[in-house]
């Protein structure tokens, strides 16, 4: 090759990089920029009326386990985050799984419809995404509340005597949720189960397999692609949720969001809220590449 | 002698699918006898209720009206996973995520049978398919031939009463499906088991089969062995549908049949118009002015060691007569030729309509 072609080569290759570099900018900027200052605040100290004072400091990950004694000033094991931290995980993992039982048979239903009906059940599925959030958790409020439809109906039905108390409850918060996030669920399992062959039903129970054990040993691994995106879609937002437990949980049952929230508000400790904002995006990801590995080992045959 | 017992019947069964106006009857009282160990083919033309009548035995489908029958006992209503009868799909319904191996193995650990046992009976399938090298590949990994071997090991591991084959040689090219049909034909002879076959290809319906149902409009035409069927048609439908024939009217006078052109055979049939079939290879050529019913060749299709004769009789009856080519040692009648021929009398077929 002569030089004149690798110098050739080479300009066409900058040029390529000059090109890209906007894209690349923005991705620096938009992406791991706001990232970066978060990590840098978790380092800092508290600034008096909240923002922070470029003075390093490790208190905001400490604070994430303990919490320092107003009187003595020692440093104690924070009970009231551990909580925050165990209810955080506990409903978001009951909002994957009431949304996997319920989504599971309606994302069956509709792939199991005409095709042109499909289209149709798929737009319902999809209505709530067309309402702001905050108001479809208000109306779930409306529904769930000691007056609300749910308790009148039950009432005046003869059912229950006294109001059922859900709404400022961890129940509240996981119905608001499991309902919020149920259209992540029934999405992906949708496309899993309609690249279904329904043909290997009759296999399966030609082989001597129940309904269940075809439910088990067919059907479940081969849509386990839908499943594992479903949960994913599901799950990670959940620990994250902010205006749901806000809402139907009231002040006290705080989930992760609520608790990095109040940092950066009443709190007046950014460094602990950007520390626990870290930590959430850490542990998510493990999670998931956990999650991700363990479901995907049963694939291997004799593995 | 002592009939043979039998392994599947139908009795009686009437299929029909939607309501009313719509309502299409698949199978229209269908009575049929599978004896143990045979190899059965469904022929018939698509449409006619082959694979109909085989998800009944199954039990994918339960019959509108009479009974399924299992070594004499009524399974009519029993499901398929109660069944002692296994499929092979058309499209084969290989467990994508499963192994070939894991893919065989189903059925018996469906069945809960000891792991030991699964293993050794996995391996003699694999064995029997020639498909050892493949036991840990992907399904989707194998290729069309490869993939029919999985589907027969799979359905024949848990040593079914009855296997059922819905044409599964169709997606096969030409080459692949004649070393699959002998294959086949090994495979049931050296596991026993009864196999029921459905093609819609007449001629692999009479290289394999032991006997063959001919099934068109949802009922059964007839059931023989292959020389029965083809020697002995039952109707014209079935005379039609397997190679190729001669129809020939006429009027019976009850020993002797006068055709169209004027001449008589001496062929026993009711009295009254009549239809005779006979093969092509059967019709006499006695020479260019040797006698018999005067013919004139109007075209010759050569086919290399044989050659077929379009013929025309004086009343305007066409007649296909085959014969060796004037090279093999047949007589050389070219277009436009004047013949005479012979009808043999014990190769005419009086048809029932
Ligand atoms: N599930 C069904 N619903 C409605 N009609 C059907 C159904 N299955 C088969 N048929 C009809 O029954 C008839 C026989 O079909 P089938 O048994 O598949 O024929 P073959 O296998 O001989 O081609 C056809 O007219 C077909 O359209
Ligand atoms: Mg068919």
């Amino acid at each position: 090759m002569s030089s004149a072609e690798t110098k050739a080569e080479a300009a066409r290759t900058r040029s390529a990089w000059l090109l890209s570099l906007p894209a690349l900018v923005v991705l620096v900027f938009a992406a791991s920029g706001p990232l970066l200052i978060v990590l840098a605040y978790s380092f800092l100290t508290p600034g008096q009326y909240g923002n922070v004072v470029w003075d390093f400091d490790l208190s905001g990950w400490i604070g994430i386990l303990y919490t320092k004694d107003i009187f003595d000033g020692t440093w104690g094991l924070a009970d009231a985050h551990l909580t925050i931290f165990w209810r955080s995980v506990k409903l978001s993992l009951m909002t994957t799984a009431i949304t996997f039982a319920v989504g599971f048979p309606t994302a069956w239903f509709i792939a199991t419809r005409p095709a042109k009906q499909r289209a149709f059940w798929l737009f319902l599925i999809t209505i709530p995404f067309w309402t702001n959030l905050l108001i479809r958790t208000v109306a779930i409020n409306e529904v769930i509340r000691n007056e609300g439809l749910l308790n009148t109906s039950l009432i005046w039905l003869g059912v229950i005597s006294e109001p059922i108390r859900i709404i400022y409850t961890d129940t509240a918060v996981l119905i608001g949720m499991a309902y919020v996030y149920l259209p992540l669920m029934v999405l992906p399992l949708f496309a899993a189960i309609d690249r279904f062959d329904m043909r290997l039903l009759e296999a399966g129970y030609d082989l001597y397999a129940s309904r269940l054990r075809v439910l088990r040993r067919v059907i479940l691994p081969i849509v386990k692609p839908g499943i594992i995106a479903g949960s994913i879609l599901v799950f990670v937002p959940s620990l994250g949720a902010y205006v749901t437990p806000r809402v139907l949980g009231g002040g006290k049952n705080m989930m992760i969001g609520n608790f990095i929230e109040l940092q950066f508000g009443q709190g007046r400790n950014w460094p602990l809220g950007a520390a626990l904002s870290m930590t959430l995006l850490v542990v998510v990801m493990v999670a998931l590449l956990v999650y991700v590995r363990a479901a995907n080992k049963g694939d291997n045959p004799h593995g | 002698m002592t009939e043979t017992p039998i392994a599947i019947e139908a009795r009686n069964a009437v299929k029909s699918f939607g309501q009313g106006a719509v309502a299409v009857r698949a199978l229209d009282d269908v009575s049929v006898q599978i004896r143990r160990g045979e190899f059965f083919t469904l022929l018939g033309p698509s449409g006619c209720g082959k694979t109909t009548l085989l998800r009944l035995i199954a039990g994918f489908e339960t019959p509108t009206s009479g009974q399924i029958l299992l070594g004499g006992e009524d399974i009519t209503h029993l499901p398929p996973n109660k069944r002692p009868v296994n499929t092979v799909f058309q499209s084969y319904a290989l467990f994508p995520h499963l192994s070939v191996a894991q893919n065989i193995a189903f059925g018996l650990e469906m069945q809960n049978r000891p792991r030991a046992e699964v293993a050794a009976t996995v391996a003699r399938m694999l064995a029997l398919v020639q498909l050892e090298p493949m036991a840990n590949r992907k399904t989707s990994q194998l290729s069309g031939g490869q993939q029919q071997r999985v589907a027969l090991a799979r359905a024949l591991a848990p040593t079914p009463k009855v296997l059922l084959l819905d044409e599964p040689l169709s997606a096969l090219d030409l080459k692949l499906r004649k070393e699959m049909q002998i294959e086949l034909k090994r495979l049931q002879q050296e596991t026993g088991i009864t196999f029921v076959f459905v093609t819609h290809d007449q001629e692999e319906a009479l290289t394999m089969s032991d006997r063959i149902a001919v099934m068109s409009a949802g009922h059964i035409q007839q059931v023989g062995s292959p020389r029965d069927i083809y020697t002995r048609p039952a109707n014209r439908f079935v005379a039609s549908f397997i190679g190729e024939t001669n129809f020939l009217t006429g009027t019976s006078d009850g020993t002797r049949v006068v055709l169209g052109n004027g001449a008589a055979v001496d062929v026993t049939a009711p009295k009254g118009p009549v239809t005779l079939a006979i093969r092509p290879e059967q019709v006499r050529i006695a020479g260019v002015d040797g006698g018999g019913m005067p013919a004139t060749v109007a075209s010759t299709v050569y086919f290399g060691t044989d050659t077929h004769l379009h013929l025309t009789l004086s009343d305007g009856t066409a007649v296909v007569a085959r014969q060796q080519s004037p090279a093999a040692g047949g007589i050389d009648a070219p277009k436009g030729a004047q013949v005479g021929i012979t009808l043999p009398t014990d190769a005419l077929q009086v048809l029932g309509e």
